[in-house]
């Protein structure tokens, strides 16, 4: 069956179907940073002082730093000064002020993205704040979210509506000389989305982001501040996708999540960005910093598909301060071609009786790299603490690579810390099963991937395991949930 | 009994790897019609169930298969399927994940797909998998349960019997079903086959014991010995064989 390794690897190497690119007059910079750059982006959204000095001392402090290199992927040296830092549509007045305003054709490309803009149809129930380039173009469902104090908003509005909120909390998980790609963003973020959920309030729907990076040669520097206070309870949706081009296109977010005491975030991320063609050309480099604040009995969930991009450089964290907090880390991560991922987590603990979840799933097809990279901390104070992490692997195919960086790190002999990790093949056996039961072999890979998935798969909510199923190729009706 | 030829195989050889294994079979089955095929470990007996499900780690060298008049070894391996060709494994594969009541509606749907029917209707689904389940004495819990993982031998086992009473193939392969089973599940076994002893379908039973052919009384039997077969007969001709082992054909196979 020499031949069958091929044969999967041919199933799953499908077209990229959101690779469009929408003619948009867009209102864009030269490439190329310096501190003038900064200034116009600072200018442009109207920003108050205290941004813009933040935004000088981020970039001062990126240009004493250098590209990281530990990470397990390789890529060409990026040229920092061959990016355009700023780009948004050309809107017809100044910014849309409801859906009707919004440009159809930017309507027209969110409906091939399948993500309805407009407020009755399939996302009902989501308020989808949707980035476009660097701009956040509508913001739906405002009205009744508003209703229960609830604000979520494009970032740069907050940033004007909100400047108090902003100033106290930006940063404040991140920090911007956090690493380079953090600090990079830090100086030059252009929107992303900002949501604020007061004390004790349960967001009445799920909040969901969807990104896009559309124009050439832009790199997307967003930046999510999601701040749930006392008791608060909130569900937040991100996608991605990209349209296809022979270059590579930079994209270096920001998430920083704060739970105060009793507060629930859950954060879930489909990324399909594009990842390349089959050889390796074009495709996103997602290189992300994603980290919340659990204060006392919070908890911070972060589960993520992530199927796209060339390079995905990404470890949602989640640092365990108060007394009892709980993080969570699920991950399904799929690299095919070329594609290379270092992804993984860290869960600091420095509360007593804190606990941590760590379930990693890595699918290498073709010549993907899949690594798991995480850390589990646990701090003098961390009576009792706890993790279970389980790392899995797959294997399609015998040209791809999956690779396990567990880090861990003990300082209170009353904690308790737990790794496994499995590495697995489709085996030609499994295929042959599947088949002999009247399955094709491309549904049969379908429905492996997505049994070895279901644990995280069942973790999305709703719309998102709909979607996730969809990204790897798989029904999984009736297996999941 | 009509004499409506299910399966007829001619001359077939196969090989896997540079062995060649089977050496010119003949066989034909016809509708409503049970064929044991027996004979010493090594004879070619899984070869043979394995070539017929479209195996590809077996070349086919030689001969011709025809299943219902169509050339069979033309078909791939899930069309054989789905046209109504089922083998019940002596290695039943573990599916992590996947739930078995999935499997097998996914497995449904792709056969009623094929002839044009609609998919099945989750709750008829639910209907049908609930009586098989029960025909064939098996634990309601085991639907829910990822496709053979952590099944006893048995469990395996008898989860292929419930497969193939959902699936209710034209021609039915079962490989070494009954090895390692206890008398229960034997008698499950048999049940499961004697239901497909109709008009419309016929089962190939391979097997290295006569004990099961007790439970399941075949029409025809036959020995298989070094790729071909040496002799066939009535369900007598098993009963020969328990007394008298394969030693007589050893020696006409050395000879």
């Amino acid at each position: 069956m020499a031949n069958s390794a091929t044969k999967v690897e041919e199933l799953i190497d499908r077209e990229y179907e959101h690779g469009f690119f929408t003619d948009i007059e867009a209102d864009a910079l030269p490439p190329g940073l310096n501190e003038d750059v900064i200034r116009v982006i600072s200018a442009k959204k109207e920003e108050p002082e205290f941004m813009l000095e933040w935004r000088l001392k981020a970039f001062r402090h990126w240009q004493t730093m250098r590209e990281p290199q530990w990470q397990n992927v390789h890529y060409p040296a990026i040229d920092y000064q061959d990016i355009v830092y700023y780009s948004a549509p050309k809107a017809k007045a100044d910014a849309p002020k409801s859906l009707d305003e919004v440009d159809p054709e930017l309507l027209a490309t969110y409906d091939k993205l399948g993500i309805p803009l407009h407020e009755r149809e399939r996302l009902a129930g989501v308020a989808v704040d949707a980035v476009f380039d660097s701009v956040s173009v509508a913001t739906t469902f405002k009205e009744k979210l508003a209703d229960v104090g609830i604000i979520f908003c494009s970032f740069s509005e907050a940033v004007r509506e909100h400047p108090e909120l902003v100033q106290k909390y930006l940063g404040s998980v991140v920090p911007y000389n956090d690493n380079f790609f953090a600090a990079l963003n830090s100086a030059v973020f252009s929107d992303g989305s900002f949501c604020f959920i007061p004390k004790g309030v349960r967001s009445p729907m799920e909040l969901s982001t969807y990104f896009r990076i559309n124009a050439a040669n832009t790199g997307q520097f967003e930046r999510t501040l999601i701040v749930a206070e006392e008791g608060a309870h909130v569900s937040y949706l991100e996608g991605c996708t990209a349209p296809m081009r022979d270059e590579n296109q930079l994209h270096a977010a920001v998430v920083e999540l704060v739970a105060l005491d009793d507060a629930e975030i859950k954060y879930s991320t489909v990324q399909n960005w594009y990842p390349g063609d089959k050889n390796g050309k074009g495709g996103i480099y997602n290189f992300v910093t994603k980290r919340g604040t659990c204060h006392r009995n919070a908890k911070i969930s972060w589960t993520q598909v992530e199927t796209g991009s060339a390079i995905t450089w990404k470890y949602p964290s989640v640092i365990l301060r108060g007394d009892n907090s709980v993080g969570e880390f699920y991950s399904v991560a799929l690299t095919n071609n070329r594609q290379q991922a270092d992804t993984g987590t860290k869960m600091i603990h420095i509360g007593k009786n804190t606990k941590s979840t760590i379930l990693s799933k890595g699918i290498s097809a073709g010549h993907g790299q899949n690594a798991y990279r995480g850390l589990v901390k646990v701090m003098k104070g961390a009576d009792n603490a706890r993790n279970f992490t389980q790392c899995d692997s797959l294997l399609i195919g015998d040209q791809c690579g999956a690779h396990t960086f567990p880090y861990m790190e003990v300082r209170n002999p009353t904690a308790q810390v737990e790794h496994e990790a499995t590495t697995a093949k489709i085996s030609e056996d499994q295929l042959f099963y599947c088949m002999q039961r009247g399955l094709s072999a491309e549904d049969a890979v379908s429905l492996i991937v997505s049994g070895f998935c279901k644990e995280v798969f069942k973790e999305l909510p709703m719309e998102f395991a709909v979607e996730a199923t969809k990204l790897l190729g798989v029904s999984l009706e009736g297996s999941v949930g | 009994m009509t004499n409506t030829p299910i399966l007829e195989i001619e001359d077939l050889h196969a090989k896997v790897g540079d062995t060649p294994i089977l050496r010119g079979i003949d066989l034909t089955i016809n509708a409503g019609e049970v064929h044991a095929i027996m004979g010493p470990n090594g004879s070619g007996k899984s070869t043979l169930a394995n070539v017929l499900a479209g195996r590809e780690d077996y070349t086919v060298t030689g001969g011709s298969v025809r299943y219902r008049g169509k050339d069979l070894l033309d078909l791939s391996p899930e069309e054989r399927a789905r046209e109504g060709v089922f083998l019940a494994f002596q290695y039943p594969v573990e599916i992590p994940g996947v739930s078995n009541s999935y499997f097998l509606r996914t497995a449904l749907n792709a056969v009623r797909e094929h002839r044009g029917e609609d998919p099945i209707d989750a709750m008829d689904f639910l209907k049908l998998l609930k009586e098989k389940m029960k025909f064939v004495e098996m634990d309601p819990k085991f639907q829910n349960r990822a496709v053979n993982e952590g099944f006893s031998g048995g469990e395996k086992k008898r989860n292929e019997i419930l497969q193939m009473a959902i699936l209710e193939p034209t021609l039915a392969i079962l490989d070494e079903t009954d090895s390692g089973l206890d008398i229960d599940a034997l008698r499950i076994v048999a049940e499961g086959v004697n239901a497909l002893r109709t008009e419309d379908h016929a089962v190939l039973c391979v097997t290295h014991y006569q004990r099961l052919l007790n439970y399941l009384v075949p029409d025809h039997v036959h020995v298989l010995v070094d790729g071909r077969i040496a002799r066939s007969g009535d369900k007598g001709l098993a009963l020969e064989l328990e007394e008298k082992g394969y030693a007589e054909f050893d020696r006409a196979a050395s000879a």
